[in-house]
């Protein structure tokens, strides 16, 4: 299994049966092929509905995820505007958002929308799922494909939000914000402390219940 | 264009098209987007326009095509990241882009519709999006003052309309289009059937009639 699917695993786990989700783009997509069977989550999109549900072959006009992309709906999906839409998110209705991350720091800031001077896509949504949701997970690869650290001490790129994040998930361990302060409370299976202090900028805390990361029985270490 | 339907033609929207008019687009990546509409704006040649809408589309898809086409002065978005074109004449300094939060700038035109002075919303609080705004503290939270928003024109895509005006929308692309039908001097809405007054459940109605100037069902020229 890869990092991203070996992260998705490890966020699908987060979810509590009843949890209104909002998945961004790329890796959080693929948080729902590995939900645990007795959980069932309703999933936001933020282009104006409550029940984003997989493809299944069959495309209907005007169904289309935050993406743009043809998706799918379950039974009992509701659609409404964009005012709405963003009533529900940033009125604390959105239980978990799931993000990517280019950068987060030991504060709780996240940066994810645009680096000055190269890519300025626009936050869309971002900001206020980020800032709305009542849990925010980073769900991303530990270090940059240079192997910089992404995990800082303070972020150097425009903020998507300040101190607003709960948890971040990589293929290396989970950490969480508790009290102010980045802890470490998981490590995956073959990963030592040594190489997540080395690929990490922020200063963090060990937990003393840190454990072994939860993967699929099936997985390998990487 | 009976005297009991708002119905009117592609064509009759030509002499409410101007240069440098600011225009509302629903639509999200394209889908709720009048494409009938933006191709007669794009047919008439007016330019220096100011679009607001959600993201600018592609090149070829939705409003991406004005900007494509160089008709546009200013974007006023969440998102543009879709349309390689408006990052481009963006960096080349010829096209001025206001991006802001999707849920902001939802309120924004909210507000600019519906009388209201504007909005306080946490969203932006500690990022550049705060500069240049007042931001005011309520019970501990900060928040930023974000102003209305109108425009000259607002351009919708329903699904199905009766003569009165009054609107659905299909599934995703309801959007922004509601919001819009309050915040413009001259509503008109793209649609895909026109029924009889009265065949459309008043429980059902999204958009309120009263609100729409014009229809014109796609594709008829």
């Amino acid at each position: 299994m890869d990092a991203k699917n070996l992260i998705a695993f490890r966020v699908a786990q987060e979810m509590k049966d009843g949890d209104v989700v909002n998945l961004g783009i790329g890796l959080p997509t693929l948080v729902p092929d590995y939900l645990p069977e007795d959980v069932h989550i309703t999933l936001q999109s933020e282009n104006g509905f409550l029940g984003l549900g997989p493809l299944n072959g069959k495309t209907l006009p005007n169904l289309v995820n935050a993406g743009g992309k043809p998706c799918g709906m379950v039974p009992g999906t509701a659609f409404f505007d964009s005012a709405m839409s963003f009533c529900i998110i940033r009125g604390g209705h959105v239980d978990v958002t799931v993000l990517g991350g280019l950068q987060v720091d030991q504060e709780g800031n996240l940066a994810n929308w645009m680096v000055p001077g190269k890519m300025v896509p626009g936050m869309g949504g971002a900001m206020d799922l980020v800032t709305g949701a009542k849990n925010v997970i980073v769900a991303m690869e530990h270090a940059t494909k240079e192997g910089g650290a992404k995990i800082l001490k303070r972020c150097t790129l425009p903020l998507t939000a300040a101190k607003k994040v709960s948890a971040i998930i990589t293929e290396l361990g989970v950490f969480r914000f508790i009290d102010g302060k980045l802890v470490l409370t998981e490590i995956a299976p073959g990963v030592t402390l040594d190489e997540i202090r080395a690929k990490t900028e922020a200063e963090f805390v060990v937990s003393p219940e840190c454990c072994e990361m939860e993967t699929p029985r099936e997985a390998q270490p990487v | 264009m009976s005297q009991t339907s708002k119905q009117i033609s592609y064509a009759a929207l030509r002499p409410r098209l101007r240069d440098g008019m600011s225009i509302l687009f629903g639509g999200f990546l394209g889908v709720g987007t009048p494409e009938g509409i933006v191709g007669e704006i794009l047919d008439s040649g007016v330019r220096d326009l100011t679009i607001i809408g959600n993201d600018t589309g592609t090149p070829e898809v939705g409003i991406g095509v004005l900007v494509a086409n160089k008709r546009v002065r200013k974007v006023i978005s969440s998102h543009i990241g879709t349309n390689a074109e408006t990052g481009r004449q963006m960096i080349a300094g010829e096209l001025d882009v206001e991006l802001g939060p999707q849920g902001t700038l939802a309120e924004r035109i909210r507000c600019g519709g519906s009388g209201l002075g504007g909005v306080l919303t946490p969203t932006g609080v500690g990022t550049i999006v705060e500069e240049g705004k007042t931001k005011l503290n309520f019970d501990g939270i900060d928040y930023l003052v974000e102003r209305p928003i109108r425009a000259d024109m607002a351009i919708l895509k329903a699904h199905c309309a009766d003569g009165k005006g009054n609107l659905v929308y299909q599934r995703a692309a309801r959007n922004f289009n509601p919001i819009m039908a309050l915040a413009a001097d001259f509503v008109v809405a793209e649609t895909d059937a026109i029924v009889p007054t009265g065949d459309i459940d008043p429980d059902l109605v999204m958009t309120p009639g009263v609100l729409v100037h014009a229809l014109i069902l796609a594709g008829e020229q």
